[in-house]
């Protein structure tokens, strides 16, 4: 699994790291997780308010910071 | 966070848990000024005529106001916003020409939930959509410019008439400016690489499939983001604030930048540029220079060009924007500021 999370480096995307990382550890899932911060690839995503959210290139969340068990059910999928 | 914790999930739930945030609220700030009153003339005995006591007073009571007014105004703009995206805005725009583009899209710069700092894939987003480059700089110039917050304290602290004023002047200059710059072929003066970005994926729209309590709890957590960002502005603001408040002589602004002078406006547009500040930080100046006897075009113009042009702003526009075109943008919304400072100068 492969996770990106789309930002500049802002406080709300720093959040969002942190908040996959703390759903990946409770979910007891192992991940790839990149930081994306070229504005063009954010872009591409069809991200207009960061951050944004990717599980294996399909965009999940756009534009606010989900909370760890929002991202734990969205990797389960 | 402990708020998602004590909230209720239920419709009745949180309404009654917001009936009576709402109540404490007004409770505290019917109190403010009691408070400090008793704390610091009757308790501590500072000389409510003093110096020192006035401008202590004013740092108090005014961090309690403008924290507890921008707690109420963020909560209630954030809410109202969740049913907004940059998305659905990028949707409206979709099909728009120059001219009647220039307005919805100053418009919609209102009341889209954005922050400057998504200003470069709002702008690839936008331009790839088929958005024409002067139509997404109108949405990009009203949006910092005459955002809700910025609104609802002007309205709080100097009523409706203000308040309409400068939003009327904010999405004006955003219409003027963002149709001049599309004038100028400004495509020429954007980086090639924005162009060949191809949007992959279905984009998704935030303020879609959202209860009540997932829109409460966004408001909430936006107000705590928000306070966090934003409170060493809000510090400085209203330090400066209570030392103007103080300490300066009302005489020495009037003699300065009085309606009479004719460089007033022009000189706290160039004092506002490389300021960089928000809404919620500028605002206790305005009330104090206001408060001194500075015309209001003047002051108006002097909290547009802190919130409308910033250098961090710029720094980040400048990936896709090239120097020329940066330049232009620059000079054709600093020149509609300080034009809207005279016009409100003689016409109010």
């Amino acid at each position: 699994m492969i996770i990106k999370v789309l930002g500049p480096g802002c406080r709300n995307c720093q959040r969002l790291a942190a908040n996959v990382t703390q759903a990946l550890q409770a979910e007891g899932l192992q991940a790839e997780v990149d930081k994306v911060t070229d504005p063009a690839q954010i872009a591409g995503y069809g991200v207009m308010r960061t951050p944004g959210l990717v599980i294996d290139e399909r965009l999940v969340v756009s534009g606010r910071v989900p909370g760890p068990e929002e991202i734990g059910r969205l990797l389960r999928g | 966070m402990l708020m998602q914790q004590v909230m209720p999930t239920t419709r009745r739930g949180v309404a009654g848990w917001l009936a009576a945030a709402a109540a404490l609220w007004a409770l505290a700030y019917w109190l403010n000024g009691w408070v400090w009153d008793w704390l610091l003339y009757d308790l501590i005995g500072m000389d409510p005529a003093g110096r020192p006591g006035q401008t202590l007073h004013f740092f108090c009571f005014d961090t309690v106001k403008i924290g507890l007014l921008l707690i109420g105004i963020v909560f209630v703009v954030t809410f109202l916003r969740s049913f907004m995206s940059v998305e659905r805005t990028r949707a409206i725009l979709g099909g728009r020409r120059e001219g009647a583009g220039n307005v919805v899209a100053a418009g919609l710069g209102v009341i889209t939930p954005f922050c400057s700092c998504s200003a470069v894939p709002a702008f690839i987003g936008f331009v790839s959509a088929g958005v024409p480059i002067g139509v997404t700089l109108s949405f990009l110039i009203a949006s910092p410019l005459a955002n809700e917050i910025a609104i609802g304290l002007l309205f709080s602290l100097f009523g409706w008439r203000i308040a309409l004023l400068y939003v009327v002047a904010g999405v004006s200059i955003a219409v003027v400016a963002g149709w001049l710059l599309g004038r100028l072929h400004a495509e020429k003066w954007v980086e090639p690489f924005v162009f060949e970005t191809r949007l992959h994926g279905e984009p998704l729209d935030p303020s879609q499939g959202m209860e009540l309590p997932d829109r409460v709890s966004l408001a909430l957590e936006e107000v705590g983001s928000i306070l966090r960002r934003i409170w060493p502005y809000l510090l400085v603001g209203i330090g400066l604030g209570a030392i103007i408040h103080g300490w300066v002589p009302t005489e020495l602004f009037a003699s300065i930048a009085s309606a009479d002078n004719p460089f007033g406006v022009l000189v706290a547009v160039l004092i506002g540029v490389p300021l960089y500040s928000n809404a919620a930080g500028i605002m206790p100046l305005v009330e104090v220079l206001y408060a001194k006897g500075l015309p209001i075009g003047t002051v108006l113009a002097f909290m547009m060009s802190v919130v409308a042009l910033s250098l961090p702003e710029l720094v980040l526009l400048r990936r896709v924007l090239k120097p020329q075109l940066l330049a232009a943008f620059v000079a054709v919304v600093a020149t509609g500021i300080v034009s809207v400072g005279y016009l409100f100068n003689v016409v109010v």
